[in-house]
């Protein structure tokens, strides 16, 4: 009985298992890769109750930095952390921030769906139609985006409620 | 070594694992409810906790409007929209079961319903309320 193998494999597995992951989305889908990395299970954890978890590539790291910081008047709600959740999911997202290929300068009120590409890629989204109750909000990416709890935004899975 | 210091050990290592296994160390709601009480110093009253869940407090919102008038179903986030899974604990097995992720959204939503932390006794009164709402 020695406990020293069994723990190696425990710490060992998790991160075969990512790279696994990793490698087979890079070969799945080239172009969308940006927006499918693995999400850390700690950012799946905390920056998912309220909303999906929005790709790490999506904002410039700044925007991360500044939105991690303010988390107590995040978007007219307390979405507070203990201080060393939050510093590891700066860390985290500022690793893996502006990967997505549009991506280029700091969006206003840092939120993706004002910055310049997100109005440019959308601009065949009527108005009404981001006001039916089933929307109410940009940010509300899987009103349409019906995988993108999952990273995926490809036009294939793209449902705009009526 | 003697055996004292053995079984220490082998304790020690048992409970790492368990730890390491779960992540979290795993509570029952009964527990954190008592742990909330014996702070307030008094035992909680169901009633006051359903009172305060909703009504509002100055505010937009009352708990009520994101988990609903019976927490016994799925609520349904005030502003994104998102589902928010039953709160009371014999509709939701997950549900205070974790004392720091218990205590940190009690933290946010008071705060967003009450502009403040909750009361140990508020947050007694709250759970006492939950725990009594069976199938
Ligand atoms: C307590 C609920 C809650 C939690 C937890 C939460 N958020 Fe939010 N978040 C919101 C709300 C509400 C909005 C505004 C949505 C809207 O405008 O429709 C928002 C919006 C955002 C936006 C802007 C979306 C856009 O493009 O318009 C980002 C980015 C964001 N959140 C990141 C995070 C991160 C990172 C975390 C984890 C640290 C997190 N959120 C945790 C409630 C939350
Ligand atoms: C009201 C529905 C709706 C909402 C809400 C919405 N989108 Fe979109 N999205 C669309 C449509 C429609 C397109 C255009 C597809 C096309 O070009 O044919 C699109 C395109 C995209 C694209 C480009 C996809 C590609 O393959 O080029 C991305 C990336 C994207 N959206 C991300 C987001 C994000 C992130 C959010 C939330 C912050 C969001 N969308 C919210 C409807 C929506
Ligand atoms: C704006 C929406 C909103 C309001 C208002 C709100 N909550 Fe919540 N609450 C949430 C969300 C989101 C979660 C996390 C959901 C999840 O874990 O899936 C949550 C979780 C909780 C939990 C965690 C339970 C556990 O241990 O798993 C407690 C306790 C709680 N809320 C109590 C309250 C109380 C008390 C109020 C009123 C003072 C309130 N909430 C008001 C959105 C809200």
């Amino acid at each position: 009985m020695h406990p020293f193998p069994r723990l190696t494999m425990r710490r060992a597995l998790p991160g075969l298992l990512a790279l696994l992951a990793l490698a087979g989305a890079a070969l799945a889908d080239g172009g969308d890769r940006a927006a499918r990395l693995p999400l850390l299970p700690k950012y799946q954890q905390e920056c998912a109750a309220c909303h999906i978890a929005y790709p790490p590539g999506m904002l410039p790291a700044a925007s991360w930095q500044r939105t991690m910081s303010n988390l107590q008047r995040h978007y007219g709600t307390d979405a507070s952390l203990d201080p060393a959740t939050a510093q590891e999911l700066t860390t985290w997202l500022a690793a893996n921030a502006g990967t997505y290929k549009r991506v280029s300068g700091q969006p206003p009120e840092d939120r993706i769906s004002r910055s310049a590409w997100f109005i440019r890629k959308h601009d065949e989204v009527a108005a009404a139609t981001w006001k039916l109750p089933a929307v109410k909000s940009a940010a509300n990416c899987s009103a349409c985006h019906t995988q993108s709890d999952q990273g995926d935004f490809n036009e294939r899975n793209i449902r705009i409620p009526r | 070594m003697n055996q004292s210091t053995i079984t220490r050990c082998v304790a020690a290592l048992l409970l790492g694992g368990a730890v390491l296994a779960t992540g979290a160390q795993a509570v029952a709601p009964a527990e954190i409810l008592a742990g909330y009480s014996a702070q307030a110093g008094a035992p909680p009253s169901p009633a006051r906790g359903q009172q305060l869940f909703n009504t509002r407090h100055g505010g937009e919102w009352s708990c009520a409007s994101c988990h609903g008038a019976a927490p016994t179903q799925a609520g349904k986030h005030a502003s994104t929209g998102k589902a928010i899974g039953a709160l009371a604990p014999a509709f939701n097995a997950e549900r205070f079961t974790d004392l720091a992720r218990t205590d940190k959204w009690f933290r946010r939503n008071c705060n967003d319903v009450m502009g403040r932390e909750c009361t140990y006794a508020e947050k007694a009164d709250v759970l006492s309320w939950l725990l009594a709402l069976k199938p």
